[in-house]
This record gives C-alpha cells, sequence and structure tokens, in this order.
C-alpha cells in the first residue's frame, strides 16, 4: 500500500532539503515550471483531488477559477490554511511536522499553477514545532532557489511568508483567514465577490489545505491515474485518517480513501480498551454528525459518509464509548463552539452560548422538559442559510445527532435530574 | 515605549505585508513576547507606530485569544479543554492543576510565575489529555507529570 | 422592472436593489436590524429572514436574508410562511436573552426599534433562563449616553461611525457573545457626527445626553417640521418640545437635502434657546451702559412709535439668521434703500458674487444630495468639516462614486456593502482639496494643497485656465503647482459629474471667482459641472438676494446724518464689524432698536430691545446654500413677550400706522408681499402650504394622538385645560386634535406610522426606500442657472502672497464647535469648543520663539488682543491662523496682515 504522504517520516527531526531531494523532492516543481499552469490545473483536475480542509471542494475547479492573468492582471495570492483547530484534528500538524517540504512544494506549485507571487502560510500560534520546522524549511528553499525570484532560472517568482495567528478557531475559516491576515477582526465576508476573484486586499486569491497541498507534488509527480488508483472510492488518493478518544491506539494513518470505518477503527486504532464499548463516533472532528454502530462499515469518503448523513470532514475521527456522558460530550463541543463564534451574526453569537447553557444545566441537573424542544429549535435554526458562516451549522451537526442517536441520554439527564453518568 | 529592536522587528513586517495595518497582529505579538502582556498605554504605543488608532488596534486585539490585555504570569498553562481531551478527562486533571497552582483557569499564582487559561484543541488529540506551557506541549498528561512539569519551571525560575 | 411573487401575488419592482429594500419600498413589513437605507446591507442580525421557493412547484422552499439577495425577475418568495416567521420570532428571542428589558427606564421607550421589531415578529415568551451578560458603560462626553447592556450587536454604530463617517476612536471590541462597542477608553466621541448615533442604533445604547437633561418620551414631545440655523446647508430637523421647552433635535429626512443625518452641532446645538441669556421681556435703557429695564409689550411699541416718529432717518440691518420674512418686513419698514444687509463690506461682496454666480450664469448649485453624486470634486478654500460639516460627510460618500466601477465590472451588487468595501478596498474618487490650513477631510482627498488666500485663487485660476482658452491665465505660477492645475483639471474633465465646491470660508472674493471660473470652464466643455458655495450662515443666501447694502454703507448713512436711528434684526454687529466701528455707530445714532432673541453685545447697548422668538418660536423661511427656499414652524407657541421678529415689525407698523399693513397679519400675508415686491422670490408663498391648508378638513396635529398628560400638565397652575395656542400662520396646530397621519412633505410635523415608533418609520414617508418623501421632498429652488451662452470668466487674478518681514498673513480657521454664534451657547457645544488661539506652524512659531501655550499679542488693523499660541501644523508659511466667532475672540476682517509679538 503507498502512503505517498508519510513515506518520509520519520522519529525525530524532519528530513533535510538534501534528504528530501535525494528521494526526489521537487522533482515535482521542475516538472510543474516546465507544464506551465494551465497544465498544472488540468492535471490536479483530473486526478480527483478534492480539498482536504472539511468542505471537500474539487481542488482543480478552485484553482480554475482564479481568473487568468490576461482577464485580470495584476498580483493574486496564494493561501495555505494551516490553521487547524477543529477539535479532534491533527492531520495538518503532523504533515508539516513530518515533511515541512512536501507541504512547501504544494504551496509553491499551487502558487505557480495561478500565478502568485506572494504565498501566505496561516498557522495556528499553537503549531509551535511545525513553525520552527517550517522556518528552516522555508530558508532551505530560499537558498536552494526553490523559492524567491526566478525559481531556478525559469522567471518564475513565489515568496512564501508564514504568518502565525494569535489564535481563535474561526480563523481557519477561509473567509475569516484573509480578514486576519490584513489585520483585521477575524469575521468571516459574504461569499460575494468570491475569494478568487477578489480575497486578500482585493486581489484574486487562492485558498487551500495542508493536506490538499501535500499531495499536490505526488500527482504531478505520478500522474491523475496514479492519484485515482490509491483510493478505494471514487475521490482520489489516500487520507490522512486519524482516531481519538478511548481507543487502544488512538493515532493517525494515511489509508486509501475510501477506507470503513470499522477498518480505520478496528485495525489501526486497535478497538475501544477494554471493558468500553463503541458507542459512536464523530467522523471528520467536531463539526460532524454523531454515527453509530450500524455505520461502522460506511466508506470514509466525502459522498458515503454524507449519504450516512454525516460529513467526511478532516477525516479524523472522535470516539464515544458506552462510559462516556454523550451529553456532556455535546457540552463540551457547544461551550467550544460559543466561545469561538465570532460574534458577528445573532443566531451564532446568542445561539451557542443558550445551548451550551442548557447542556451545562443538564449536566449538572438542571435540565427542564422543555429544554429538548429549545435544543432541536436551534438545531433547526442555526443551519445553513441561517447564520452567516458555517460554523454553527458545523456545531449543530453532532447536537443533531446526538438528539437523535443518544436521545435517552439526554432524557434520563432531565427526570433524573443529574448526570447518570458522573 | 517601544524600544528600537522591536520598531525593527515590527518595521520589517510591515514591509513584509506592503501594509501597516497588516502587520498589526505580529507587531503586538512582536511587543508581547517583550512585554509579557499589552497594557493600554503600550497599545497606543503600537497603534501610534502603526498610523491607526488605538480603537482601531484594540478593536483587533481583543478579538484574538493569544493577546493579553492583562498582565500575566511567567509561565502560561495553556489547558486544551476541547472534545478529545474532554473524553480523556481533562476535567479531573484540571481540578489537580487547579489546586496544585492554587489558581483557576483565568488566574495567576500569587508569587507571578503561572498564568493558566483554557485553549481550543492543541491537535494533541491522540495523546490527549494535553496542555502547553508558553510553547512547549506536554501530552499524556497525568496529575503526576504534571507536577514533575511544574516543578521544573519552579526549580527554574 | 422585475416581477417578483411575494406570497403568490405579483409586484412590479425596480431591479438592481436588495429583496428587503424593495419589498418595504412596496409596503410590506419585514423586521430588521443590521440593513441601514444609507449604510445598506450586511447581513449580520439574520432578522430579515424570508422564505424563497424555486419555483411555482417549490413547496418546501428555504430562508434567506432578505437584505442579502437581489431582486430577481420571476423570484418567488414568501414572508408571511411559518417557518420564516418561527425564525425572525427566534432572532428577537435570542437578541433579548441578554438585553436589559429595562423599556420602563430607558430614553429609547416609545421610538425603540427593537421595541416596533419584537411586537412585530410576535415574540412573547422567554424562554431563556440563565444570566444575562452585562457590560460596563462609558463616558462618551457632552452629547450621547451609553448604556452598552441594551446592545443588540447590529454592527450598526460601527458601521456609521467608522465606515460612512469616517470615525476612528470607536470600535467593536472582543468576540462571542461579548462584543463591546465604544471607545479605546473613555472620553468625547471625537467624530462630528456621532450624534447620528442616537438615531442609527436601533434601540437604547446610544442616547441623546442633552435630552436626558429634561427628559421627555417621544410621544409628549410637540414637534414641528424646522430647519437648521447652525450652517447654510439647511438640514431638515424635527425640533420637540414639552411644557415649553425644547427637548431635542432629531433628523428630518429630506432626500435632497441631509436625508438620514445630522451633524453633532446641528443636533445638539439647540439648547441656545432655553438659554439663560433669552430676552424674553422688551427691554429699555436711556443711554448706553445705563441699567435697563423691562417693559410691556404695548409700552414698547408705544416707545418705539415715538422714536420713529420723530427720527429724520431710518436705517434697517438685516440678517443672515434671520428668516427672509423678517428681513423683508425690516426692509419694508425702513424703505429699500435704507435697509442694509448687516455684513462687513468684504463680506457683502462675496456673497453678493456668489448670487450673480449663480443666478447670472450657466454654474448650477446642486443640492446636498447631488453632491454625494460626483465623481470628482475639487474644494478650493473651504474646511468643510468646520464650515459645512454635512458636506464633509457627503464627501466621504462621493470619493466612493468613482471606485463603483469597480464594483460594477466585478459584478457585485452595490446594496451589499462588505463586498462592496472589499471590491473597493482604499481606492477613492479623485478629491481635491485647497484650503489655508489642512482639515479632517485632507485624509480621504487624492490631493491637498495649503496656502494662503491669494495662492488659492491663483491655483483655481490656473485650473481654469487649463481648461478654457477663453479663462484668465495665470502666467506666474511655480512650475509644480502648474503641474497640480493640469492634473486637477484632467480628473475634473475625465469625470461624468464634476463638482467645485468653495465659499465664503477664507474670506476672499477672488477664491469664489476662481472657483466659479473652473466651474464655468467644465461647463464651456459640455461637462455636466455642478458649482457649490458655503456660506456663513442659514439665511445667507437669501439675504444676498434681496441685494442689499453693507454695514459699512449703513455706518456711512448715519454718519452722514441723513439717519438717526438704526433697528437692528437679529445680529449682533460685533461679530461683524470691528468694535471700533461698531461703537462708532452707538455713538452716532441716537437710538438703537434691537430685535434679537438672546443677549448680544449689541442688545447690550441698544437703547430698546424687542425679544424675538427664535427658530423655534418662528415660523418663516431660509434659503440654504443650494438656494433652496425650505419653510420652518414654530415647535413652540410664543408666550411672555416673545413674538415672531416680522410681527414685531408688523406691529410697529401698523402701530405707526403704515397702510401697507392694514390687511397684513399672518406669515402668508408676508411671504405674498415679499413675492410681489421682490422678483426673486415670486415662489415663496410656493414653499409649503398656505394657513388655510387642511387635510381632511383638519389642521395638522404638532402633539402626537399618544400626548400624555394634556389636561393635568398645569394643574398646579390651573384646574381647567387651557385652550390650546393658536396659529394663524400655519396648517399646524397646537394640538393633538387634527390630522394625524402623512401630510404634505413640508409639514411633516414627525415620523410616526402604526407598528413604526422609531425613526425608521420614515421608511413609510418615501415614495420608495432612499428615494423623496411622498409628494416631493420638501422645499423649492428660488435660483435655477442660465443657459451657456451666458458664461462671463473672472479675470481679476491676485497677486501671489508675498511674505513680509514683520508681519503675518492671518487666515480663518473654522470650529464646528465654537464658530457658529447661537451653538455655541449650549453647553455640550461649547464644552467642545476651543478656547480661543493664535494658531501658527511649528517651525514658524520656533522662529519667533513661541512655544504652544504662550500668550501672545495678536496686532490686526486697530484690533489688538493676547491670545494663546497654538501649533497648527500645515499652515503655510507666514501665515498664522484665527478662529473664527470663537467667544472671546473679536472681530477682524480676515484675510488680513498683522504683527504678533510677545506681551
Ligand atoms: C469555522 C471553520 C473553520 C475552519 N477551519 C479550517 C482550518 O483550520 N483549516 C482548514 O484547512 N480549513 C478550515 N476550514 C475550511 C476552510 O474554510 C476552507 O474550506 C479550506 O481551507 C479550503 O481548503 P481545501 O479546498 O483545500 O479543503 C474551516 C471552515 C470553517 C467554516
Ligand atoms: S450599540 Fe446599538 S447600533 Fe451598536 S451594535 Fe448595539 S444595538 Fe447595534
Ligand atoms: S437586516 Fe438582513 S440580516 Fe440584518
Amino acid at each position: 500500500m503507498e502512503k505517498p504522504l508519510t513515506a518520509n517520516f520519520r522519529p525525530g527531526e524532519p528530513l533535510s532539503l538534501k534528504e528530501y531531494e535525494k528521494l526526489g523532492g521537487y522533482q515535482a516543481l521542475r516538472t510543474a515550471l516546465k507544464m506551465g499552469p494551465d497544465e498544472i490545473i488540468q492535471l490536479i483536475s483530473q486526478s480527483n483531488l478534492r480539498g482536504r480542509g472539511g468542505a471537500g471542494f474539487p481542488t482543480g475547479t478552485k484553482w480554475s477559477a482564479v481568473p487568468s492573468p490576461k482577464d485580470l492582471p495584476g498580483t493574486r495570492y496564494f493561501i495555505a490554511d494551516a490553521d487547524e483547530m477543529e477539535p479532534g484534528t491533527f492531520k495538518d500538524r503532523l504533515l508539516m511536522e513530518g515533511d515541512p517540504h512536501q507541504f512547501l512544494e504544494g504551496v509553491i506549485i499551487g502558487s505557480y499553477a495561478i500565478h502568485a507571487e506572494e504565498a501566505f502560510i496561516f498557522l495556528r500560534w499553537e503549531y509551535t514545532l511545525a513553525q520552527s520546522r517550517l522556518k528552516s524549511a522555508i530558508s532551505e528553499a530560499y537558498s536552494r532557489g526553490y523559492l524567491g525570484n526566478d525559481i531556478m532560472g525559469t522567471g518564475v517568482n513565489v515568496r512564501v511568508h508564514l504568518h502565525v495567528s494569535a489564535g481563535r478557531y474561526i480563523c481557519g475559516e477561509g473567509t475569516a483567514l484573509v480578514n486576519s491576515l490584513e489585520g483585521k477582526r477575524a469575521v468571516p465576508h459574504s461569499k460575494v465577490p468570491r475569494q478568487t476573484d477578489c480575497g486578500l486586499w482585493g486581489r484574486p486569491t487562492l485558498m487551500n489545505n495542508v493536506e490538499t497541498l501535500c499531495n499536490v507534488p505526488h500527482i504531478i509527480n505520478n500522474g491523475p491515474e496514479w492519484f485515482k488508483n490509491l483510493s478505494n472510492s471514487k475521490d482520489g488518493g489516500t487520507k490522512i485518517y486519524a482516531v481519538s478518544g478511548k481507543v487502544k491506539r488512538p493515532g493517525a494513518w494515511e489509508l486509501p480513501m475510501g477506507t470503513t470505518i470499522r477498518e480505520i477503527l478496528e485495525e489501526n486504532a486497535g478497538g475501544m480498551r477494554d471493558g468500553l464499548k463503541f458507542r459512536g463516533v464523530m467522523p471528520g472532528g467536531a463539526s460532524t454528525d454523531f454515527l453509530v454502530e450500524q455505520h461502522l462499515d460506511v466508506k470514509m469518503d466525502y459522498d458515503s459518509v454524507q449519504k450516512a448523513g454525516s460529513r467526511l470532514g478532516t477525516g479524523t475521527m472522535i470516539v464515544l464509548d458506552d462510559q462516556t456522558c454523550p451529553v456532556g460530550m455535546v457540552h463540551n463541543l457547544e461551550h467550544f463552539f460559543a466561545r469561538e463564534s465570532c460574534g458577528w451574526c445573532t443566531p451564532c453569537r446568542e445561539g451557542l452560548p443558550w445551548v451550551a447553557s442548557i447542556l451545562k444545566a443538564m449536566e449538572e441537573g438542571h435540565g427542564q422538559p422543555d429544554d429538548l424542544d429549545v435544543l432541536r429549535f436551534h438545531t433547526k435554526h442555526l443551519g445553513p442559510g441561517r447564520t452567516y458562516c458555517a460554523l454553527a451549522p458545523g456545531a449543530m451537526e453532532p447536537l443533531q445527532s446526538a438528539l437523535v442517536y443518544f436521545r435517552e441520554d439526554f432524557e434520563r439527564h432531565i427526570t433524573e435530574k443529574r448526570c447518570p453518568w458522573r | 515605549m517601544l524600544t528600537d529592536d522591536m520598531k525593527k522587528k515590527i518595521e520589517e513586517e510591515c514591509h513584509r505585508c506592503g501594509n501597516r495595518q497588516g502587520a498589526c497582529i505580529e507587531a503586538i505579538q512582536t511587543a508581547q513576547t517583550f512585554w509579557g502582556w499589552i497594557s493600554d498605554e503600550n497599545m497606543e504605543h503600537i497603534a501610534r507606530f502603526l498610523g491607526m488608532s488605538p480603537a482601531e488596534l484594540d478593536g483587533v486585539a481583543s478579538f484574538y485569544n493569544h493577546i493579553y490585555r492583562k498582565p500575566v504570569g511567567k509561565h502560561i498553562v495553556m489547558v486544551c479543554d476541547s472534545v478529545s481531551c474532554w473524553v480523556m478527562g481533562y476535567e479531573k486533571l484540571l481540578d489537580h492543576m487547579t489546586q496544585r497552582l492554587g489558581i483557576g483557569l483565568g488566574g495567576t499564582t500569587a508569587d507571578g510565575l503561572f498564568t493558566m487559561v483554557p485553549i481550543q484543541c492543541l491537535g494533541a488529540c491522540d495523546k490527549a489529555p494535553a496542555i502547553m506551557i508558553d510553547e512547549k506541549l506536554y501530552t499524556d498528561l497525568t496529575p503526576e507529570k504534571f507536577d514533575r512539569i511544574i516543578e521544573k519551571y519552579r526549580e527554574g525560575a | 422592472m422585475a416581477t417578483i411573487y411575494i406570497d403568490n401575488k405579483p409586484f412590479e419592482v425596480e431591479e438592481g436593489q436588495s429583496l428587503l429594500s424593495a419589498c418595504l419600498s412596496l409596503g410590506f413589513n419585514i423586521p430588521y436590524f443590521c440593513w441601514h437605507p444609507a449604510m445598506h446591507s450586511v447581513g449580520s442580525c439574520r432578522q430579515c429572514a424570508v422564505k424563497q421557493f424555486r419555483d411555482e412547484n417549490d413547496t418546501r422552499g428555504y430562508i434567506i436574508m432578505s437584505c442579502m439577495c437581489g431582486v430577481q425577475d420571476g423570484m418567488r418568495i414568501s414572508i408571511d410562511d411559518p417557518e420564516a416567521r418561527q425564525f425572525r420570532a427566534g432572532v428577537i428571542q435570542w437578541l433579548m436573552t441578554n438585553h436589559p428589558h429595562d423599556c420602563p427606564i430607558c430614553d429609547e421607550g416609545g421610538e425603540c426599534h427593537l421595541q416596533d421589531m419584537t411586537v412585530m415578529t410576535g415574540h412573547t415568551l422567554r424562554e431563556f433562563r440563565f444570566k444575562k451578560r452585562t457590560y460596563n458603560n462609558q463616558d462618551l462626553g457632552p452629547f450621547l449616553n451609553h448604556e452598552m447592556n441594551r446592545c443588540i450587536q447590529c454592527y450598526r454604530c460601527f458601521r456609521f461611525y467608522v465606515d460612512y463617517a469616517g470615525g476612528r476612536d470607536f470600535h467593536v471590541f472582543g468576540i462571542n457573545r461579548r462584543i463591546y462597542f465604544g471607545r479605546h477608553k473613555d472620553g468625547p466621541l471625537e467624530n462630528e457626527f456621532s450624534g447620528n448615533l442616537v438615531e442609527v442604533c436601533p434601540t437604547g445604547v446610544f442616547t441623546d445626553k442633552t435630552l436626558k437633561k429634561h427628559y421627555t418620551r417621544k410621544w409628549d414631545l410637540q414637534t414641528a417640521p424646522s430647519v437648521c440655523v447652525h450652517c447654510s446647508l439647511g438640514c431638515n430637523t424635527i425640533p420637540g418640545e414639552r411644557y415649553n421647552m425644547l427637548r431635542r433635535i432629531l433628523n428630518r429626512y429630506n432626500g435632497q437635502v441631509n436625508r438620514y443625518f445630522l451633524c453633532d452641532r446641528g443636533r445638539f446645538g439647540y439648547e441656545f434657546v432655553s438659554s439663560d441669556k433669552r430676552i424674553r421681556k422688551p427691554i429699555v435703557r436711556s443711554e448706553i451702559g445705563d441699567a435697563s429695564h423691562t417693559v410691556s409689550s404695548d409700552e414698547a411699541l408705544s416707545r418705539v412709535c415715538k422714536i420713529l416718529s420723530e427720527s429724520p432717518g431710518i436705517v434697517g440691518i438685516g440678517s443672515p439668521r434671520a428668516s427672509l420674512e423678517s428681513n423683508f418686513m425690516l426692509r419694508a419698514l425702513v424703505g429699500p434703500s435704507r435697509f442694509y444687509a448687516g455684513l462687513s463690506d468684504q463680506d457683502t461682496r462675496i456673497v453678493s458674487s456668489i448670487v450673480n454666480t449663480l443666478t447670472k450664469g450657466p454654474a448650477r448649485s446642486p443640492s446636498l444630495h447631488d453632491t454625494e453624486l460626483a465623481d470628482a470634486v475639487l474644494v478650493l478654500g473651504e474646511d468643510l468639516t468646520n464650515s459645512a460639516p454635512m458636506l464633509a460627510l457627503a464627501m466621504r460618500q462621493t470619493v466612493r462614486v468613482k471606485p463603483m466601477d469597480l464594483v460594477d465590472a466585478r459584478k457585485v451588487p452595490r446594496w451589499d456593502d462588505s463586498a462592496v468595501r472589499k471590491v473597493m478596498q482604499d481606492s477613492k474618487g479623485p478629491l481635491f482639496i485647497a484650503s489655508p490650513a489642512p482639515g479632517k477631510l485632507d485624509e480621504i482627498a487624492s490631493g491637498t494643497y495649503h496656502a494662503a488666500p491669494p495662492d488659492l485663487a491663483r491655483l483655481g485660476f490656473a485650473i481654469a485656465g487649463e481648461l478654457s482658452s477663453n479663462a484668465a491665465h495665470v502666467t506666474d505660477l511655480p512650475r509644480d503647482l502648474q503641474s497640480v492645475a493640469q492634473r486637477i483639471a484632467q480628473f475634473l474633465m475625465e469625470a461624468q459629474r464634476p463638482l467645485v465646491i468653495s465659499g465664503t470660508g477664507c474670506g476672499s472674493e477672488s477664491v469664489v471667482q476662481a472657483a466659479a471660473n473652473v466651474a464655468l470652464a467644465l461647463i464651456e466643455n459640455g461637462r455636466k459641472a455642478d458649482l457649490c458655495y458655503v456660506l456663513p450662515e442659514c439665511n445667507s443666501l437669501g439675504l444676498g438676494l434681496m441685494d442689499a447694502g453693507s454695514l459699512d454703507d449703513a455706518l456711512n448713512e448715519i454718519r452722514s446724518g441723513k439717519a438717526d436711528t438704526v433697528i437692528v434684526l437679529e445680529n449682533d454687529l460685533y461679530r461683524r464689524m470691528s468694535s471700533e466701528l461698531a461703537e462708532e455707530l452707538f455713538r452716532a445714532a441716537r437710538h438703537v432698536i434691537a430685535i434679537d432673541h438672546t443677549v448680544t453685545k449689541t442688545t447690550e447697548r441698544a437703547h430698546l430691545v424687542l425679544p424675538a422668538g427664535t427658530f423655534a418660536e418662528s415660523d418663516g423661511t431660509f434659503i440654504n446654500n443650494e438656494g433652496r427656499g425650505q419653510r420652518f414652524f414654530q415647535v413652540i407657541a410664543c408666550r411672555d413677550g416673545i413674538r415672531e421678529s416680522w410681527r414685531w415689525i408688523i406691529d410697529i407698523m401698523s402701530e405707526i400706522g403704515r397702510p401697507e399693513v392694514t390687511e397684513m397679519s399672518k406669515l402668508d400675508d408676508v411671504t405674498a408681499s415679499m413675492a410681489e415686491a421682490m422678483p426673486a422670490f415670486a415662489d415663496l408663498p410656493k414653499i409649503a402650504p398656505r394657513a388655510d391648508f387642511r387635510q381632511r378638513g383638519m389642521k395638522i396635529a404638532r402633539q402626537p394622538h399618544r400626548y400624555s398628560g394634556r389636561t393635568a400638565m398645569l394643574a398646579n397652575v390651573t384646574v381647567h385645560e387651557p385652550k390650546p395656542a393658536e396659529d394663524p400662520d400655519t396648517p399646524l396646530a397646537f394640538s393633538m386634535e387634527g390630522y394625524q397621519e402623512q401630510p404634505p412633505s413640508a409639514l411633516i410635523p414627525r415620523f410616526w406610522s402604526p407598528g413604526w415608533n422609531s425613526v425608521q418609520s420614515v421608511n413609510k414617508f418615501q415614495s420608495e426606500i432612499n428615494g423623496p418623501l411622498v409628494g416631493g421632498d420638501p422645499g423649492l429652488r428660488l435660483i435655477e442657472p442660465l443657459s451657456a451662452e451666458h458664461t462671463v470668466f473672472f479675470s481679476h487674478i491676485p497677486e501671489a502672497l508675498q511674505h513680509r518681514p514683520d508681519e503675518w498673513y492671518f487666515v480663518t480657521l473654522y470650529h464646528i464647535f465654537g464658530s457658529e454664534e447661537l451653538s455655541v451657547m449650549s453647553p455640550g457645544i461649547g464644552e467642545r469648543a476651543p478656547a480661543p488661539y493664535v494658531g501658527l506652524r511649528t517651525d514658524d512659531a520656533a522662529a519667533l520663539g513661541f512655544h504652544e501655550g504662550d500668550l501672545v499679542k495678536v496686532i490686526i488693523d486697530t484690533e489688538t488682543q493676547q491670545l494663546e499660541v497654538k501649533i497648527v501644523p500645515g499652515l503655510p508659511m507666514g501665515v498664522a491662523g484665527l478662529p473664527v466667532g470663537l467667544p472671546g475672540i473679536s472681530w477682524v476682517q480676515l484675510p488680513a496682515w498683522g504683527r504678533l509679538s510677545t506681551i
């Protein structure tokens, strides 16, 4: 089984530039520079690479949406979203710490593909190790001429800036991220105009997730067919899946896209800890609906998970066992989302803290029968289109599914006036 | 007052962004590494240096959780309170930490050594519970492990 | 036009607008908070949700925010849809989770948009049972009260203050549910338009602190349509009265003038009406300096009669702050040849130059709203923020006109405010400001030039010279300045709607003429150029149109002995001429009769003072800088001895048996007579309906139908409910009896509509959102330009300023708070006014050895005064600035050479 993304991971220090080059590093960049932007985009489109940031948007389509310099001359920007803050998610950290040059190569190729000469890596503050590794990788790349002006004598310029964020989950949202880079409050922006037309400082801007970009050099090197064949489903490539919670071996693994939940949980994570039973799982981070026993054979790809009623999200699972309180777990999630709401739109700003308060009250034995109605009101009215961005709808996903799959737990909290798990 | 060193660093950031406001978060972080926190007065100094009004800068600064507007201890203990750590029982650990340090979240120890704050998922979910002290991550934390770590910081002080 | 289906009924609506605005224009009630007609949509509050259906067969539909969707032909929506209604009620429920529910003690209660929207959505049952968050409030200075707990986080204040008005000392702080709107620290809000937060905030976070001092509920206020008296723009206002006291000023929408906003001087300057310097009874004193005593009105009248009947000649001195009617009656009393405008020679000349340019040439004066539509602007000689504040606010919108091209090119709808700002970024249309000293607007200007007035005029002439070979050329301009002139000429020529702004601000006729030349040259080139002049006072243009002589002429008339009696109408001569000349006038005249509402140096010296009504106690007409005649109406019935100035004069004339006034008793008689006597004012009677106008047989009620305590108000004085004051002059009644709905636009006493108790109810009075009021905006343009063949260029180009070794060239500096005579008597404005000073640039001060705060002697002409030095960076070399009109500073005609020395 090929594991292109993690093949070069090794314990301790990541590969130096020399070692990376020896293993074929920056070959893709050379090839790409010869191919030219249009051909690169075509290749990426053919590979069926879909964004690994959570929404699964086809990367090739996104890249081709950036207006050509003929139609709109001038500066354009490339941004790598390395703000990974979705609770339960740590795949981008592993990629940046494990093989920073692979990521960087993706950034450079992406920038070149959209004619961007400036690229930003938006890194969350807490990823201090990734930060130092990226810093040295960037300076290595500059000194070897993979970055900067006139890359490898081709006349292509790409400069990469590492921006260390000052915190806040919402910064990961693409439009909020741009505001933050501009030195503003990280409040999301409406989808009009599209970022690819008018993003950072009003210029065409393309943004991709770290994992998405790590795939790029491999697609260039091995071609779209190879990439598609890595997968067990129609979405191309491998995927970094991860599991946290009370399993035997929590961790992250690169597996074919479309590996089933069961395989990941049982074969890779070693199954539940002794004495505990599986109760549910959030398949792709904190803002995805719970799946339960009956879904264990669902393939972890975009469409299959969606069909099962959840989202692939970041592909990093959080497992709920039978001795952990689902209400408490959801309370933890909603408390998080309430705190991280940017405060721009009403339903999110006022609704999430209310939801969190109710769940807290339930946990403390003060739940009331009407509370369930209020919670359902929120899951309905904090849905997509009703709030300004996707934070609140994401926050409602675990809650709405918990209300379905773990209804009796909620009811017991209310009738017993306590948390039965404490 | 901003030191020359800070000014130089901030100026570099401005240059990199091509826009002074664009560098404001970096500017604050730069200053904060020197001062530990940003007083109202210092906020005004930074704003002036960037050609922003204090209100404009503070409006931005107050959005982000890594910008401190009140004095903090020498070390910041960031306790991941997100879902994986919760499942793995961080709350019990927090109780222990609270007792051990004698402060709650948001508090600073009397000796000025530690400030404890909650933090979003540290991305160490497979090794939960996790905390971060200043720029260093500690995982698979147990009360005993925490005590040992704290001792080290105390000795270093 | 597009057809949209609302709850299955088709409606024709204009394309290119948001669905919310279209629905409101159609008269539907959709609740909203973050949307504002002038600031458009950002989609933050989520209150305006409706349901959209894909087609006729779609029964599920999906919720959309009506403010964030453009009108599309064939679109089907439902406002009534149960799910949409549930969501909207939910939004109120969310907003109210933390709201303190303190309506009974909240100043906003009764005119609160949040209250209205709560009722509109039907949200009545509170399900939230947790603790509310609370905030600390800030001291924001004399104008605004801050009560953050009431905030519903609609972001309107921030968007108005920062995005719309360019304020920089206010922001939104924090995140999640702990969002805070305020200043970085306590302190007065610095922006000149901060008072609009009172109306912009949909609830009681920002309320009028001056109203708080003498609080009255909206429904207990007697109101009438009025016009601001604090500058020449003539913003429309709604003053509110209770217990014979003026309680506050609110904006009155006029689509052509101020639209949704007022400046802080206009909003908070009103307290002079209740000043303890008000004159309420006739005053007499035998000689200047003698003790005075009050007399009855009859006694006063008979004394005036005696004086007038014994006098060989009477001189009448009018005033640019008095109504047309009052000025006209004075003119009628003394005769046209002895009626003087009450301005210095130079000021009279400048105003008359402006009047001539606008009435005898092809340049058109734009309305205030027109100026917002210009795509290139040259400001010559004005510090707009201080001399015509709302024009400065307009300029902040004007510079966005040109960059709208970018927005259109990206097919971003203009109503999508955050998208528009994203596309526009910092790009601004051309705005060049040439003025004596730097001003706040410089920050949005594409170029500035600070020089002494003659040099400003020369730049103006040079621009005109670049544009037209017929215009006089400046031959000896420095090369770099000539290229500046070229650049300006070029952007003005490239514009669709170029605008030239100038005015009386720097006291220079040349500047006014140079500006005219630029506009004329553009017109000659076939451009649709507007020429906007700023004048000093609310009726300066009206008085200018009356074409009267100057104060110097009046003085000469008295000096010559042909006249011995002077009647001064609402005018403090010490603000118009040097004190030396004023003293001479008082010495030379045997009798000085003053008609004014407030004690001034002039009334303190007059032998007889008749108490006039302020704008609040009078009806009359002002002509604003556009040439728009606007009627203002009494909101307080005259009491004590107070009468409208024109009425005093009618009474005097009838007392001395003048035949013209036998048939004259009401305002309509005066306007009719004026229209007949002076062709320029032929349309004066048409500005507002006559006094006999009735709507459904009724007068328009000044008091709202909810007016309370009518029978109890005076219970401490009398148990009988007093008869309401008569109003023979207007179709308005001092009563709650009368027509309560929508009257003709000139007579709208307040905005209110069922379910809409807040100022947002203006929606219901407009023909469409952002459009004119139903039936047309009030006011009537009394001047119109002639055709282009009447172009005559001015040709007198002044010499460049030559520095003098021992002298300084003194120029005017204006202050929004302080320079205007009446508003500065209001405590809040007074608090914000600077202390008198003389301004010097840094190096000039240094060369003189002066430091900020040093007391120095300033000698100009015959006037010597001691003033503190203030550093005014950016003043031209060798030029000193003197603030205009501040209390404690003496009048001198500026610009002028003068000397500076240590004491
Ligand atoms: C609230 C919120 C937080 C997000 N955080 C992240 C993040 O931390 N990292 C990330 O890559 N994408 C994040 N996203 C998704 C991004 O908006 C964006 O879709 C993604 O970076 C695009 O990259 P991709 O096409 O390569 O997936 C977030 C989205 C939302 C709504
Ligand atoms: S203070 Fe008023 S205007 Fe500002 S956000 Fe709050 S409710 Fe809206
Ligand atoms: S008015 Fe439409 S979202 Fe606020």
